[in-house]
C-alpha cells in the first residue's frame, strides 16, 4: 500500500475537546468523496473517525479537553485493493495493551462500549499501537473495493 | 457550535419528545439530561421525534438505551419514531434495530 503520485494528505493537530468532533468528521468526509467511495461509505468513514476520537477523549485522556490530538487523512493506492483512504489518529495519551482493545459482546444491551465495534464494523483494517515517545496510534483503512 | 434544540409535547398518555440537531459525544449530555428529567409518572409511552436528526454517534445510541431501560423500569415504553437513513445505519451496526421499539413516524409510533 503506496501513497501515490498526486496524493493528497491532510494534518491536522486539535485539542481533545468534543465540540470539535464534527470539524474533523466533516473534513474526513470530503477527503472520501474525493477519494471515490459512496455516500454511504462517505457516511461509515465520517463515524469511524467520530468513534476513533471519542474513544481518545474518553479513555486516552478521561475526559480532558486540551490534550492533543493528531488525524492525518491520505488517499492510498494499493495493488490488491486499488483506492482507499487510510486515517491515522494519535494521541499522548494512557498507553493499553493493543491486543485488549477490541468489540464488546453486543448480546448484552446497556449503554457504551460500541465505537470499537462501529469501526472494526465499517473499517477493513484496524490496527493500535503503542507509541514509542508516549500514547496510542490506531490506523484504519477503507478500500473503495471491499 | 450549536446545542441541540429538544422540546417536549404532551399527546394524551404519551410524552413526544422532539430533538433537532447532530447528536455526538458534545451534544449528548444534553439529550441525556433531558431524557431523565422527563416525569415517566404521567405517561405510558414516550415517543422520540429523531426527524430532525440528521446525525448520530455511538454516544446517541447510548444515551437512547440508557433511557429505555430507565423507562423499562417505571413500565414506560419508549419507541424513536422517523429514524433517517444515516441514523438508522448506526441502529442497525450496533444490532439494536431489534432491541428498540422503531416507528416510521410519530404519529404511527403514538397508534401502537
Amino acid at each position: 500500500m503506496n501513497e501515490h503520485n498526486g496524493c493528497a494528505k491532510v494534518e491536522m493537530t486539535l485539542p481533545s475537546d468534543p465540540q470539535l468532533l464534527c470539524v474533523v468528521r466533516v473534513a474526513a468526509e470530503r477527503m472520501a468523496t474525493r477519494v471515490g467511495f459512496d455516500e454511504q461509505q462517505v457516511e461509515q468513514i465520517g463515524l469511524a473517525v467520530n468513534e476513533a476520537l471519542a474513544n481518545v477523549i474518553e479513555h486516552g485522556y478521561e475526559g480532558a479537553t486540551d490534550c492533543p490530538m493528531e488525524i492525518v487523512l491520505v488517499d492510498v493506492d494499493s495493488p490488491e485493493h486499488g483506492m482507499g483512504l487510510r486515517i491515522a489518529v494519535r494521541d499522548r495519551g494512557r498507553q493499553v495493551d493493543p491486543t485488549v482493545i477490541r468489540s464488546r459482546e453486543l448480546n448484552e444491551v446497556r449503554p457504551g462500549g460500541l465505537g470499537v465495534h462501529i469501526i472494526r464494523t465499517v473499517m477493513d483494517d484496524v490496527e493500535y499501537v503503542r507509541r514509542s515517545d508516549g500514547g496510542m496510534e490506531m490506523t484504519m483503512t477503507k478500500w473503495v473495493v471491499p | 457550535m450549536n446545542d441541540l434544540s429538544i422540546s417536549v409535547q404532551s399527546r394524551g398518555q404519551a410524552a413526544v419528545v422532539h430533538v433537532a440537531g447532530e447528536v455526538d459525544m458534545h451534544r449528548s449530555p444534553q439529550l441525556r439530561d433531558r431524557l431523565h428529567m422527563l416525569d415517566t409518572k404521567k405517561v405510558t409511552r414516550v415517543v422520540i421525534d429523531l426527524s430532525e436528526v440528521p446525525y448520530m454517534d455511538s454516544s446517541g445510541i447510548a444515551t437512547l438505551v440508557e433511557a429505555m431501560q430507565k423507562y423499562k423500569r417505571a413500565d414506560t415504553a419508549l419507541t424513536l419514531a422517523s429514524l433517517q437513513p444515516r441514523v438508522k445505519a448506526v441502529v442497525e451496526i450496533a444490532r439494536l434495530d431489534q432491541i428498540f421499539d422503531l416507528a416510521g413516524s410519530v404519529d404511527e409510533a403514538l397508534e401502537e
